[in-house]
């Protein structure tokens, strides 16, 4: 047998010469180890938040006002559950198993998007959270179709014409009771002064401060930086706010240009306070997961034992 | 058209409560493909529910809607039979439930779609593609319990002891459900249930499950007698529109 040592040097020219040109790295080709560590941390981190933020939402299955609402609403948890697949079978591609993802889910080793770590109060919440958080993720999404590793990239293709029905059915739930009674009005308020800042947040710490940035930006993981696509998100959603006569809780907002706004400061302590656990529901949403997998422990060994069975 | 409407909210609420069951188990299934399979089968009888509702309440012509029929009623008015309101226990307990469901829905639907009723028949035509799926899931998953593992097989053993009380209830026909038999509208239950027995009986042999030594049987949903659990399944899902009467989602 002849063993060829490759020249890493050479390799590591060859992979960037692909991330110039925009060619995507594929599951086979040689990437440095970082760049796949990078992105075994960040889509398990999306595989993961899509799974968790069933939970929020979910939260209101079983009040869902209307047999419609309740198809969409159940329609909407199935597709976040179905992104959470995709993702899951992008991130095994780079060589880790989802059964391990779900280990390190569950030591706290990985983490999920921190927004759903706060609580779905009322019936507009599960509007808001479409709007808003789906809306957010969309931003972010949008730019990561172009991501530069093959799977994500194609996965989030998928996903983002999903998530952009789902934002479009959280502003009409949150439409529709901005058109209805007092008590309706009062909720769809309460529910985006409340979800307003988790979603700003989303974007994560101002670029000064964002510690991965650097690199995930030369190898166009990430395309576009966390304070422009806050910016971009604000913009598009303000005036969406207005027309249907809601207020955004921020005294500090400013218009600065057409359809171009200023927020006012973002409360990072929460924001780090969230990230580090102590949130609202962090340890319900975590506790919710495992116990559903430890449940379902019995049923995964049954499936396993009945198809060596079957071979 | 009374007799009618009686009958379509029988079907509509049987499908309405059970989706409702398996709604509640979203995101706490044994593992994602699962969780979404469950959904999948919720999300199929809650569209089936909610067209025959709608159609009820156009029979009605006293200018309500699909959802008054599905959301303002109280215990007593709800004509479902009480295995589909059992709360969730294991996942062998979710599908043993189901299992029965589904080997009556399949048989009930595809004499359905012989009903002189046009709408009936085309209601039996369209879930019946949707049941023959479910049933082949919660089929193999019968299977998978009994030859899978010792832990599987007794848990499914006891989720078959404890729900098979509930199974005669299925076909037992109601008064409207006699009335409308002499028309050809209503589906002859004799038949599903000679039907119904033959298959659950195969896949009981081919999973090395057994039917239960205690036969008794109890009944009331179909009078409106329910379980102690569905008033509080009826006091979340009437949450909203209980407390915020005149409010439209």
């Amino acid at each position: 047998m002849i063993e060829v040592e490759l020249n890493q040097e050479e390799l590591l020219k060859e992979f960037e010469d692909k991330i110039a040109n925009e060619v995507k790295i594929e599951p086979r080709d040689w990437m440095p180890d970082e760049y796949r560590n990078h992105l075994i941390r960040q889509i398990s981190q999306h595989a993961h938040s899509e799974v968790i933020g069933m939970q929020p939402e979910g939260n209101w299955i079983s009040r869902a006002p209307s047999l419609r609402s309740k198809k969409i609403l159940l329609a909407k948890i199935q597709d976040e559950g179905g992104h959470g697949l995709y993702l899951y079978g992008a991130a095994e591609t780079l060589g880790v198993s989802r059964d391990q993802f779900i280990n390190w889910l569950h030591e706290g080793k990985a983490k999920y998007a921190s927004v759903f770590n706060y609580p779905s109060l009322n019936w507009a919440d599960v509007g808001a959270i479409g709007w808003l958080v789906d809306g957010a993720a969309i931003t972010n999404q949008v730019s990561l179709q172009r991501t530069s590793y093959g799977p994500y990239a194609r996965a989030m293709v998928r996903i983002c014409k999903e998530e952009s029905f789902h934002q479009r059915q959280g502003y009409e739930i949150m439409w529709k009771m901005m058109e209805g009674t007092e008590d309706q009005k009062r909720m769809a308020q309460d529910a985006l002064n409340r979800w307003w800042w988790p979603a700003l947040m989303m974007f994560g710490p101002h670029d000064s401060e964002s510690p991965n940035t650097g690199n995930a930006v030369k190898w166009k993981i990430k395309r576009e930086s966390n304070d422009r696509l806050r910016e971009k998100f604000i913009n598009k959603t303000i005036p969406q706010a207005e027309l249907i006569g809601l207020k955004i809780p921020d005294p500090n907002l400013k218009q600065i240009g057409e359809e171009q706004y200023a927020h006012g400061d973002i409360d990072w302590k929460e924001f780090w306070d969230v990230i580090n656990g102590n949130g609202p529901c962090n340890q319900q949403r975590l506790e919710h997961h495992i116990q559903a997998h430890q449940d379902g422990a019995w049923v995964r060994e049954c499936a396993n034992a009945y198809h060596t069975k079957s071979k | 058209m009374k007799t009618k409407i009686a009958y379509y909210t029988e079907i509509a609420d049987n499908a309405m409560v059970l989706s409702h069951r398996l709604a509640e188990n979203s995101s706490k299934g044994p593992f994602l493909e699962e969780d979404l399979a469950c959904s999948n089968v919720a999300l199929d009888l809650l569209g089936m529910a909610e067209s025959i509702y709608e159609e009820a309440a156009k029979l009605k012509a006293d200018g309500s809607i699909g959802d008054d029929l599905a959301y303002r009623g109280s215990e007593w008015e709800y004509r479902n039979v009480l295995l589909v309101e059992q709360p969730n226990g294991d996942f062998a307990h979710l599908m043993v439930r189901q299992f029965f469901m589904d080997v009556f829905n399949y048989y009930f639907l595809a004499e359905l779609t012989k009903s002189k009723d046009e709408f009936l028949s085309a209601v039996g035509v369209k879930s019946l593609k949707e049941v023959t799926y479910h049933l082949r899931r919660s089929s193999e998953w019968l299977v998978r319990f009994g030859k899978g593992t010792d832990e599987s097989a007794q848990r499914a053993q006891r989720a078959i002891n404890n729900l098979w009380r509930f199974t005669e209830e299925l076909f037992e026909a109601s008064e409207e459900d006699k009335q409308l038999r002499s028309e050809g509208i209503s589906v002859d239950l004799n038949s599903v249930h000679d039907d119904w027995k033959l298959k659950v009986g195969e896949v009981f042999y081919l999973a090395d499950l057994k039917k239960p030594e205690n036969q008794f049987q109890l009944n009331g949903g179909k009078t409106g007698k329910h379980s102690e659990c569905f008033g509080y399944l009826l006091a979340e899902m009437q949450y909203l529109t209980n407390a915020f009467p005149n409010a439209k989602w």
